[in-house]
C-alpha cells in the first residue's frame, strides 16, 4: 500500500470538494475544484486508489504545490 | 428610458466613480481626464500599488479582498460614490457592469449609470430572452430552444434542432457550464452537469439548447446608441482565437469574410438597437460559419477588446460612452475604417498547461514601440493575486495592413519583459506565427487543436 500526495497546481481557494476519505477514485478523476483568477481548476487523482484524507475545506486558501489530499493505492 | 439635457464638449459630469480595477480602471481615468472630469477609483489592499490608483484624482480603499467582499460589494461602492460626491458611476467590464440591480441603485441615488438602462441589462442578460427579442426583429439565429423546463421537452427540442447541439446556461457567460452533446442518449447527463454549474455560478439557473456549429468564427459588432433613439455601428471585431471560451486575440477588420455580409449584419444590429430604443453602447456577438450567421448574445458594456475598434475608427469608445450617458449625440461623421488593428491578451498563465500563475512581478517592463498601445493594470513590484482575473496586459498593434499589425504584435510580445509569474506569451507567439492564422483561417477551436496536437510551446 503506497500513499501518494495530491498537490495543488495553483495558488487559489478551494471551491468544491467532490470526494471524501474512503472513496475510491480512478486515475484522472476529479477530487476537488479550486478557484484561482476566476478560473475553475480541477484537482485530479494522479493514480487510481482510495482517498485516505482530504486535508483542505471549501474556502481554504491553498498555495502552489501544497498537499490537498492523500491517496492510497 | 432617461431623458437628459443635450450637452456639448466636456459632458455634464463633474466626477465619475470607477467601480472596477486594473487596465480598464486606468483606461477610464484617462478618458475622464481628457474630458475634464474628475475620477474616483476604489482598490483592495493587493491593488494598492496598481497604476490606476496613482493616476486617479481620488482613491478609496475597499475592505475585503475577494470580489464579493470588494469590487462586487454594492454597499461599499454606493457608500464611496456618495462620500466622494460622484455624479456618475462607470462600471467598466466584468464585476457589476451588467448588474441591473446595481445600475438601478446608482440611478435611485441620483447618479448616472454609464451604460445601457437597467431594463436593457436585464433583458439582454437573459440569453434566451435576448435571442428571442433579436430573432423577432429579424436578426438571424441558429436553431435553438426556449428555456428547458423538463427532460421530455428538452428531448423534443433536441429532436428538432439536431445533433450535435450545445446546452447553455441562460444566465451565464464566458462559456461556463456549456456542454456539447453528440447523441440523444447523452442529453440527460449533459443537462444535469450544466444545471450544476448554472446553479453554482449564476443567479439565473435556466438552461437552453442551441445547434452546435462546428469550427465557427466569433464575429461581433460594436454598436453606439444615444438616449434619443439613434444608433450606429462601428464595424466588426474578429474574436475567434480563444481558449476555454475566453478570447485571446481580437482584430478588426475580420479577415476573409465578404465585407458586404459584415456591413449588412452590423447595420442590421444598429437598426434593431435604434428600433428598440437600446441606449449607450453594446456589442452584438454572433457566430459565423460558411456564410451563415447566428446571433449569440448582446454584451451591454464596454468590452475588453474595445481598443481594436478605437484604433481602426479613431473613435474613443470610453469617452463616447460617457458623453452618450450624459445625453450627448452620436459621432457626427459616418464612421470609416482605416488600416488594421490586432489585440493580444497577455495572461498570467502557463503557455502550455494554461494554469493560472500568481506571484510578485519582480520585473515588468512595457515596450514602447511605434504602432503599439499597451493597456495594463500592473507595474513592476506589484503582486499578481489569485483573487482577480489573469489579464496582465492588452497589447494592441496597428498597421496599414493585417501583416504589418501582426508583425508589430510579435515584436511587442518579444520586447515585453516579465519575471515573477508565468505568462502565455509563448502561446500567443505560436498562434501569431501559425500559417493558418496568417492566412485568416481561424475558428474558435484553433488554440485547443494546437495544444492537443502536442505542439510544444517553446519557452521564451
Amino acid at each position: 500500500m503506497a500513499k501518494q500526495d495530491v498537490e495543488s497546481e495553483v495558488t487559489g481557494n478551494v471551491w468544491k470538494v467532490l470526494k471524501s476519505a474512503g472513496d475510491s477514485v480512478a486515475e484522472g478523476e476529479v477530487i476537488m475544484i479550486l478557484e484561482s483568477m476566476k478560473m475553475e481548476i480541477p484537482v485530479e487523482a494522479p493514480i487510481a486508489g482510495t482517498v485516505v484524507s482530504i486535508v483542505v475545506q471549501p474556502e481554504d486558501q491553498v498555495e502552489e504545490d501544497q498537499v490537498v489530499a492523500v491517496i492510497e493505492t | 428610458m432617461a431623458n437628459h439635457q443635450s450637452v456639448s464638449g466636456g459632458g455634464a459630469f463633474k466626477k465619475i466613480l470607477i467601480a472596477n480595477r486594473g487596465a480598464i480602471a486606468a483606461r477610464i481615468v484617462r478618458a475622464c481626464r481628457e474630458l475634464g472630469i474628475k475620477s474616483v477609483v476604489v482598490y483592495t489592499s493587493v491593488d494598492a500599488m496598481a497604476p490606476y490608483v496613482a493616476i486617479a484624482d481620488e482613491a478609496y480603499p475597499l475592505t475585503g479582498l475577494r470580489p464579493n467582499d470588494s469590487y462586487l460589494d454594492q454597499d461599499q461602492l454606493m457608500g464611496i460614490a456618495e462620500l466622494s460626491k460622484a455624479d456618475a458611476v462607470h462600471p467598466g467590464y466584468g464585476f457589476l457592469s451588467e448588474n441591473a440591480t446595481f445600475a438601478q441603485r446608482v440611478i435611485d441615488a441620483g447618479m448616472h449609470f454609464i451604460g445601457p438602462a437597467p431594463a436593457w441589462l436585464d433583458r439582454m442578460g437573459d440569453k434566451v430572452n435576448a435571442r428571442r427579442l433579436m430573432a423577432q426583429q429579424g436578426m438571424p439565429t441558429f436553431a435553438g430552444s426556449d428555456l428547458i423546463t423538463d427532460v421530455d421537452s428538452a428531448r423534443e427540442a433536441a429532436q428538432r434542432i439536431g445533433f450535435p447541439l450545445v446546452v447553455k446556461p441562460s444566465g451565464g457567460g464566458g462559456g461556463m457550464g456549456m456542454q456539447v452533446v453528440e447523441h440523444m442518449a447523452d442529453l440527460e447527463t449533459a443537462l444535469a452537469q450544466a444545471q450544476a454549474v448554472a446553479d453554482a455560478a449564476f443567479a439565473n439557473g435556466g438552461l437552453y439548447l442551441e445547434r452546435w456549429i462546428e469550427k465557427p468564427r466569433h464575429i461581433e459588432y460594436q454598436i453606439l446608441a444615444d438616449e434619443q433613439g439613434n444608433a450606429m455601428h462601428l464595424f466588426e471585431r474578429e474574436c475567434s482565437v480563444q481558449r476555454r471560451h475566453q478570447k485571446l486575440i481580437e482584430e478588426s477588420p475580420a479577415p476573409g469574410i465578404d465585407t458586404t455580409v459584415l456591413r449588412e449584419q452590423a447595420q442590421r444590429g444598429a437598426d434593431i438597437c435604434a428600433q428598440l430604443g437600446y441606449n449607450n453602447l453594446g456589442t452584438m456577438e454572433t457566430l459565423y460559419s460558411d456564410g451563415d450567421s447566428g446571433f449569440l448574445e448582446m454584451n451591454t458594456r464596454i468590452q475588453v477588446e474595445h481598443g481594436v475598434t478605437e484604433e481602426v475608427t479613431g473613435i474613443d469608445l470610453v469617452q463616447q460612452q460617457i458623453l452618450l450617458s450624459a445625453g450627448g449625440n452620436l459621432p457626427e461623421r459616418p464612421p470609416s475604417m482605416k488600416g488594421h488593428a490586432i489585440e493580444v491578451r497577455l495572461y498570467a498563465e502557463d503557455a502550455q498547461s494554461l494554469m493560472p500563475s500568481t506571484g510578485l512581478l519582480r520585473k515588468f517592463s512595457v515596450p514602447e514601440l511605434f504602432g503599439v498601445r499597451v493597456e495594463t493594470g500592473y507595474q513592476q513590484g506589484q503582486e499578481v493575486s489569485p483573487y482577480y482575473d489573469a489579464l496582465l496586459a492588452k497589447i494592441i498593434a496597428t498597421g496599414n495592413t493585417r501583416e504589418q499589425a501582426i508583425g508589430r504584435a510579435v515584436v511587442a510580445l518579444q520586447a515585453f519583459t516579465i519575471e515573477g509569474v508565468r505568462t502565455n506569451a509563448a502561446l500567443l507567439l505560436r498562434v501569431l506565427k501559425e500559417p493558418d492564422f496568417l492566412q485568416g483561417n481561424i475558428d474558435t477551436g484553433m488554440v485547443e487543436r494546437l495544444l492537443r496536437k502536442g505542439a510544444r510551446i517553446p519557452a521564451l
